[in-house]
């Protein structure tokens, strides 16, 4: 049998928030080691889609989802499924970097702590580990202990990323994560994330085009909670195969 | 897929568009070696490896559009790339009229033949064959100085068309059976002229690469004088 290339698998997923449908019906596979660009304009339901592979969500209230979501062929949204256990496999970023008031540290391990690990040797091995993968190891392997809202912003979600590598995640999810920052320390980030999907599957939400561009493998691009258009990222630049997709990449609206 | 970063495709760009002038530069070579020695077998060689200098233009194409659609580029980079398209073209036409050259190779059927007209087309292709190779050279070093050097050049590929235009004439009046042969210098000689015109459009794509600037190297050259 040949190996799955998918490692998220949504079929017929709907997402309501009350009566708000801000998903219909989406289908999408995601793929093991390719970065993939979530594009629309505002209020296209790209942020919830995200929120939903990493149930996110499920704190919201009111929300709704009907179909299926699976991680590596699990259900997320199955009794079984343990949301803590997902979130370990299921990193999440965000537009604005937000570590905890805690010392670098502290920061990347917080997760391993939470589930039980205790074993220094460990703890400092998955730091060590998690900030080299995050490149920032070289900027912070001296000052480890010191608080991290005293770093810069770039600086910031790349500890942001240690933490949720810590983990071992299979998949990492990022909504918008280079647009609270200044253009260097967004190349940076791009930079790390290229190399990270040799080892990880990436699913960014991103407004900037050009990002999606020269970063992603495959793009998707979603209008009014629908996903239009899904394809490998050269031909949905350079040869959409629908108007719509056109015209949001061309400029024309958004 | 693993995709590279920008850089590592700007530079693969760069080596598979040299490449394709090595390609071409051969395929002169081959061409006019081929028709000074009546070898057919290599002028069939010439041909047949022109498949291949088409196929790299338009690879060399796509991966350029990719690039612009994909990365953006600008200043520097979207120079480069825009010279690689525009030289590549160029290339492909020299690659083209090595073909027609190595085409009158096969077509020629015991003409009676005129060494000193084939030994001045020799020298002819010699120069175009060395112009060529420091065009390549130029691109590499993006030596803007060399290139403005190297299309005053041309004048001399010019000069050779002009000889042997006079010596087909005069070599046509005074033996009517070498005509039909001398119509195939003459052609082959308009070949290689316009090859040398080619090298000069790639000299000013490298002055473009540098300034940003489209110039008109030789512009105050006297006309073509074929036919």
């Amino acid at each position: 049998m040949a190996e799955n290339k998918n490692v998220i698998t949504v079929q017929d997923l709907h997402l309501y928030y009350g009566q708000l449908e801000a998903l219909r019906g989406v289908s999408i596979d995601f793929r093991k080691n390719e970065i993939t660009a979530v594009i629309g304009p505002s209020g296209c339901g790209k942020s919830s889609l995200l929120k939903t592979i990493n149930r996110l969500n499920d704190l919201i209230p009111n929300v709704t989802v009907t179909g299926t979501v699976k991680l590596n062929d699990q259900d997320i949204y199955a009794p079984s499924m343990d949301a803590v256990e997902l979130r370990k496999q299921v990193g999440m970023l965000f537009q604005q970097p937000n570590p905890f008031p805690f010392s670098i540290y502290d920061n990347v391990i917080y997760g391993l702590r939470i589930s039980g690990e205790k074993n220094k040797q460990v703890l400092d091995e998955a730091v060590e580990r998690s900030l080299q993968a995050a490149a920032i190891w070289d900027e912070v392997k001296d000052r480890l202990h010191e608080n991290a809202m005293g770093l810069s912003g770039g600086q910031q979600q790349r500890i942001c990323i240690a933490r949720a590598l810590a983990t071992r995640p299979k998949v990492l999810l990022m909504d918008e994560p280079t647009s609270a920052l200044d253009p260097i320390s967004s190349s940076e980030i791009e930079r790390t994330m290229l190399e990270l999907k040799n080892d990880y599957s990436i699913v960014i939400v991103t407004r900037n085009m050009q990002q999606a561009s020269r970063m992603s493998d495959r793009t998707a691009f979603f209008l009014q909670g629908e996903l239009i258009e899904y394809g490998q990222t050269r031909d949905i630049f350079l040869q959409p195969q629908q108007k719509e997709t056109e015209d949001y990449i061309s400029g024309r609206f958004g | 897929m693993f995709r590279r970063n920008f850089e590592d495709e700007l530079n693969d760009l760069h080596v598979r568009f040299s490449e394709m002038g090595m390609m071409v530069n051969e395929a002169i070579y081959k061409s006019v070696n081929a028709f000074i020695n009546h070898d057919k077998t290599l002028a069939k060689e010439v041909i047949e490896a022109d498949a291949r200098i088409n196929q790299r233009e338009v690879d060399l194409e796509k991966r350029s559009f990719e690039m612009i659609a994909l990365q953006q580029p600008v200043t520097g980079d979207l120079r480069m790339i825009v010279t690689v398209m525009k030289a590549s073209s160029d290339l492909e036409r020299m690659g083209d009229h090595a073909v027609s050259i190595a085409k009158s190779t096969i077509r020629v059927k015991g003409n009676v033949r005129v060494p000193e007209i084939e030994q001045t087309l020799a020298e002819m292709a010699t120069k175009v064959k060395q112009m060529v190779e420091e065009v390549l050279d130029a691109y590499v070093k993006a030596d803007m100085k060399r290139a403005r050097e190297i299309a005053l050049e041309d004048k001399n590929i010019d000069a050779f068309s002009g000889k042997v235009y006079k010596m087909c004439l005069k070599q046509m009046q005074s033996d009517p059976d070498t005509i039909v042969g001398s119509m195939d210098y003459m052609l082959v000689d308009s070949y290689l002229e316009r090859i040398g015109d080619y090298v000069t459009n790639i000299c000013e794509w490298i002055v473009y690469l540098e300034t940003g600037k489209l110039v008109e190297l030789n512009a105050n050259a006297k006309e073509d004088n074929i036919f």
